[in-house]
């Protein structure tokens, strides 16, 4: 388990634990947290799980692949630092993490 | 208006759950008419992630969620469904008992003695661009889709995009337009190689203008777009003319009319249902699949298979009122292999 912190559009923080292996989108709908809808269930197939990865993580997390390239163009005020929290495996270094969600999914 | 269809069943959705339902009442003698808002069988399974791998179904131990829908269209086949596709039901009315009237928003009607409605997270509608301000232009100088290409003529045209649909009306409406820009986040685009190439030969040739970046803000009075501010993936922020903006965010599901058919629903979002015939509160009306609730409830499309089988039990008495149903397997009963049309010819009764 790392500890993974949330931040909403409106500044609330909520620092949850992540277990190793499974998935930053399921890391959130498992532990409650707002903001991540994640309508196809994680399949990569509706860019509805998209946070914004914290400046300081972004080389650790690592880059979009280009499928997911290709669904954050469904994504809303997609930046620099989009991804989809489907894609991305929670690892041991992920202790700490900070991401954050935009303030709409869809 | 044209006439009305009548038959037995309407299912709205024509997903897997609505695929197997067919199955089900077409075993108990049941006519069906499957409804559905996208442009093809198979709901979620088929527009979400068509090649992506399914793991639990019963018996199947790997599928993909396309191979399923291909797996259950042969099953039915024998039933002939019939499917009415890019059709939204917009109405649903008791007008006997039972007996129902479903209007579908391209005007068609069905009078049918019982509604499955099998239509999963709702009906898949076009994703808002992420422009603030827009619900004044939409319908008016904002679309989601081209109806007519004529009412483009002339017109200084924004798309924005970078699949098939983007791309495919680039094409289309570059000769008619005034002008024409394609905007898209980043240089790669999803839409097929030969689209991009005819696309940027397009842009080269000066016969269209390619803007990289993202539009922030729209202008214009009473629904009349005048420009559109974009800004730039080098940071520039510009100020577009334009007639007409075509966005095209893809596909998300929203509940869409059942929110107004008089369900109580469970979050907003779900229908509630007996878990007896998954009937809903109007008798006559059942819901199955991801769009029902009960305790207990999973979204499984197993799960949706099994109320499937006990929805068709139920519907049988509304439409065969005076008959006794017996209840039998596929395995033994040469009546039923004989409606599955594979009854060996020693098997078939007299």
């Amino acid at each position: 388990m790392v500890k993974i912190t949330f931040i909403d559009s409106g500044g609330t923080a909520r620092t949850v634990e992540g277990e190793v292996g499974s998935t930053l989108m399921e890391t959130a709908i498992n532990n409650g947290v707002p903001g991540i809808e994640a309508e196809c269930g994680g399949a990569c197939a509706c860019s509805t799980c998209h946070v914004y990865i914290e400046e300081a993580w972004r080389e650790k997390v690592g880059t979009p692949s280009p499928m997911e390239e290709d669904m954050l163009d469904f994504a809303y005020g997609v930046q620099p630092n989009s991804r989809l929290s489907c894609q991305i495996k929670v690892s041991e270094d992920f202790e700490g993490l900070v991401v954050r969600t935009p303030d709409r999914q869809a | 208006m044209s006439e009305t269809i009548k038959t037995d069943i309407v299912i709205i959705g024509a997903g897997p759950i609505g695929l197997f339902a067919v199955f089900e009442l077409g075993l108990l003698d049941m006519k069906t008419h499957l409804i559905d808002i996208l442009d093809k069988i198979g709901g979620q399974c088929a527009e979400l992630y068509p090649e992506k791998p399914i793991y639990d179904i019963p018996g199947i131990p790997y599928t993909s969620a396309q191979g399923l829908v291909d797996a259950l269209l042969l099953q039915i086949k024998p039933f002939n469904p019939q499917f009415h596709l890019n059709e939204m039901v917009e109405k649903v009315e008791k007008i006997g008992d039972p007996l129902f009237r479903v209007t579908t928003d391209q005007g068609k009607q069905f009078e049918c003695k019982v509604v499955v409605i099998a239509a999963g997270g709702g009906s898949f509608q076009p994703k808002r661009p992420p422009i603030p301000g827009v619900e004044p232009y939409e319908g008016k100088s904002l679309f989601y889709s081209v109806r007519r290409m004529e009412q483009f003529r002339d017109k200084r045209i924004l798309i924005v995009g970078g699949g098939d649909s983007a791309l495919d009306w680039t094409l289309n409406l570059a000769p008619l337009a005034k002008k024409l820009t394609l905007i898209h986040r980043r240089s790669e685009f999803r839409a097929a190689p030969d689209s991009v190439n005819k696309m940027r030969a397009l842009v080269d040739a000066g016969k269209i203008d390619l803007v990289f970046g993202q539009v922030t803000a729209l202008h214009g009075d009473d629904g009349q777009l005048q420009k559109a501010t974009v800004k730039t993936n080098d940071g520039a922020i510009n100020q577009l003319e334009c007639d007409a903006l075509l966005p095209f965010f893809g596909l998300t599901m929203k509940l869409g009319p059942v929110a107004n058919w008089g369900f109580e629903l469970k979050n907003n979002e779900l229908i509630p249902v007996e878990t007896a015939a998954f009937e809903t509160s109007v008798p006559g009306i059942f819901a199955i699949g991801d769009i029902n609730w009960y305790p207990g409830k999973l979204k499984l499309i197993l799960s949706g298979f099994h109320e499937g089988a006990l929805m068709a039990q139920k519907a049988y008495h509304y439409c065969y009122p005076e008959k006794r149903l017996v209840f039998q397997y596929t395995t033994s009963s040469s009546n039923l292999q004989k409606k599955l049309g594979v009854a060996p010819q020693t098997a078939q009764p007299a």
